[in-house]
């Protein structure tokens, strides 16, 4: 059963294409992840999937509704935590978990069953009559969680959720998703711009790039998409001229870039090749000063699709860069 | 040295790249210069006297000539014919009228006959500047009606006038506790309710409404009820502390309380109503900070709080017609100051229902369900 089905959706800010023509479908129970560098448009598209923004053209249906014409269908079908921390501060754990409830409608007697499952789900039960204001960013991530599943929605999306936290909270992030997933009947749509999150979380992932889908596929699948399936990184002292070209020539090589006599060379076969190198390189006197073998990564997938060109560009100055602001928390 | 220096060219960097800020900061005093200069020692006008005439021999007749002369020349006060004196006084006490003039049955006879006749002044002594300003006016009148008329052959009857005031003496820091009462609402509209709303909209708390499946008008009454429970409980606190302090008296009269209570409901719900307008499109965090000062000399100074609005230029009354402050600084004087019911300050309620009705349904019609 498909959960989600965007076809040729496009959202368009004046003459800037932010999500230009993308299409793809959602299994019911899969996480999926959106992958992309800053700016890419994955934001973008979850706010069209959220019904916060209109499309401009195209489609996009979620659990069956669509989000323009059937857009508190799709509200009630949905969780969604978003970027920036919306938890409110003052109130405590328990109370923000309520009050969401509430705008759900959700009654009283299944509010507090649920609120005592997503608690302990997310470990914050000791913690349900703090003020928000009073947890780490971790804790507050977990609470906005809990609080988007009190209505037991089908569809759960979650924008950049580990954005800003510290390694340790991000895997307890992971790790409460992945056990939330197992025990309710939940879809989950992820952004995120960590390889490592995404590698580990989701079953599919569609990698996005200005405003495009640059591919979709498993992290293995898409592992296995680019050339090579190791990479041996080595540097050399004093290496001769047509050093690239004989890399080119080792058995199992599938590419080498290098600057500075340093070389990155993706291979199919890294043991053949590590070995063929340090022969190549006794032969040729040129001295190994270091060498590293590892697995293609998404990393690598996601270079290889994005590219390395930073993406520099002017923005709108955001309501939030107002330095007039009630910082609070 | 050139540390400091750092300092300064940092911040005014920051400053020149701040229009607004800039625009605001100059508009704030320019228009605390034109409201506050136009608010204060205008010539009162135009004030409401109600004439009970008993009399109708001819001394009368010059005295409603005189009153006449004054309503055509410099016009200040106008005069209203009553045929009944119960209704003056009524009327009087409702806020309907400032003052009236009565001019007893007996009162052409005791001219002619030169014994001692009088007229009476009852005037509204809540507004001391009006009174003051009518009292003047017609001692100014009785004088000309006891001067020698140089073209009819009349003996002067040396009319005396009777100022009689229908409240106890009304100090200036009891004069202005209505206006104070409506600052307090409005401060907490535009700090609890207006400001908030506006930092959460940045912070993205909003969207967190926005993907439920709440309605517009449910997401606008929702803020509107809050934001007004909330100034209902700064104007109660104001009220009962600044009724003491002022020395208002009978200050905890149960009937009055109650009655004083609704009008601060009804009060903090127009003036939330009319914030949300006001912010509904708006996303900068700097634009309420800005707009307050300038909003609250607009509001304040021509709502009569300090000052009796028929003091004003035209084109300060014709903010006061509009201005929510009015109806609301009229009702707790009437009711702070005179003691009157619901009948005197049932315009006011509805003037102030129906304008909250119109922002809120405006309000609700400008929100964005999407971002």
């Amino acid at each position: 059963m498909i959960a989600i089905d965007v076809r040729n959706i496009v959202k368009q800010f004046g003459k800037f294409v932010a999500v230009n023509g993308i299409s793809f479908t959602v299994e019911a129970g899969e996480i999926f992840g959106l992958l992309g560098p800053n700016g890419a448009g994955k934001s973008t598209l979850i706010r069209m999937l959220t019904t916060l923004l209109p499309p401009t053209s195209g489609t996009a249906l979620v659990n069956g509704f669509d989000v323009l014409k059937q857009s508190d269908d799709v509200r009630r079908a949905i969780g969604v935590i978003p970027q920036a921390m919306t938890s409110d501060l003052e109130l405590s754990v328990e109370e923000n978990l309520v009050i969401y409830a509430k705008l759900y409608s959700v009654p009283r007697e299944k509010r507090i069953r649920l609120m005592k499952e997503l608690l302990a789900a997310v470990e914050l039960t000791e913690w349900k009559d703090k003020q928000v204001k009073n947890l780490s960013g971790g804790m507050r991530r977990r609470v906005e969680i809990a609080r988007g599943l009190m209505h037991e929605p089908r569809i759960f999306f979650l924008d950049e959720p580990t954005t800003g936290l510290d390694p340790v909270s991000r895997v307890a992030v992971w790790e409460m998703l992945k056990r939330i997933k197992a025990q309710r009947d939940l879809t989950i749509l992820i952004t995120t711009h960590y390889m490592d999150e995404a590698d580990k979380l989701c079953d599919r992932i569609a990698i996005v790039d200005h405003g495009e889908l640059k591919a979709l596929d498993s992290p293995l699948k898409l592992k296995a998409s680019i050339p090579g399936k190791n990479v041996l990184e080595a540097s050399f002292g004093s290496p001769p001229a047509d050093w690239e070209r004989t890399l080119v020539a080792l058995p199992g090589v599938e590419g080498v870039t290098g600057k500075d006599n340093v070389y990155r060379i993706n291979s199919t076969n890294g043991p053949a090749t590590t070995l063929a190198l340090m022969e190549a390189a006794e032969r040729a006197g040129a001295q190994v000063q270091s060498l590293g073998v590892q697995s293609t990564s998404l990393d690598d997938v996601f270079v290889h699709y994005t590219g390395r060109a930073l993406r520099d560009a002017l923005q709108e100055p955001s309501a939030q860069d107002s330095p007039f602001m009630i910082r609070r928390g | 040295m050139q540390r400091t220096w750092a300092i300064i060219e940092r911040e005014l960097r920051r400053f020149r790249r701040s229009p607004m800020l800039i625009v605001m900061s100059m508009i704030f005093p320019v228009v605390q210069l034109v409201v506050l200069g136009y608010a204060f020692g205008g010539n009162v006008k135009h004030l409401k006297l109600g004439v009970v005439n008993q009399d109708s021999g001819v001394p009368s007749v010059r005295v409603r000539e005189l009153a006449g002369a004054v309503t055509a020349g410099a016009r200040t006060f106008d005069t209203i014919e009553y045929g009944d004196e119960g209704v003056a006084l009524q009327d009087l006490r409702d806020g309907r009228i400032n003052g009236v003039l009565t001019i007893p049955p007996d009162f052409s006879r005791r001219v002619l006959a030169h014994n001692q006749p009088k007229i009476a002044l009852i005037e509204d002594n809540t507004d001391s500047f009006v009174s003051a300003s009518l009292a003047g006016t017609v001692a100014g009148l009785v004088g000309a009606f006891n001067m020698p008329d140089a073209t009819t052959v009349r003996v002067t009857g040396e009319a005396k006038l009777d100022v009689v005031e229908v409240y106890p003496y009304v100090p200036y820091v009891q004069y202005l506790l209505p206006g104070s009462i409506v600052m307090s609402i409005f401060m907490m509209v535009m700090i609890g309710g207006g400001i908030i709303f506006i930092d959460d909209k940045a912070r993205g708390l909003h969207e967190g409404y926005l993907v439920t499946p709440i309605k517009k008008f449910e997401l606008i009454a929702g803020f509107n009820i809050s934001g007004t429970i909330k100034a209902v409980l700064s104007g109660s606190v104001l009220m009962i502390i600044g009724s003491l302090i002022a020395g208002i008296p009978d200050p905890f009269s149960a009937l009055r309380l109650l009655r004083l209570f609704v009008v601060i409901v009804i009060t903090a719900f127009a003036l939330i109503s009319m914030m949300f307008l006001i912010m509904v499109r708006v996303t900068d965090p700097l634009l309420p900070r800005a707009i307050f000062g300038v909003l609250n000399t607009l509001l304040y100074f021509p709502s009569g709080a300090v000052y009796p609005q028929q003091g004003f230029p035209p084109w300060m009354q014709a903010i006061a017609v509009v201005d929510p402050f009015t109806y609301s600084v009229h009702a707790f004087k009437c009711l702070l100051l005179k003691n009157t019911g619901f009948g005197a300050i049932s315009g006011d309620l509805l003037y102030l229902l129906v304008f909250s009705a119109v922002a809120m349904s405006a309000a609700t019609l400008l929100f964005r369900r999407t971002l």
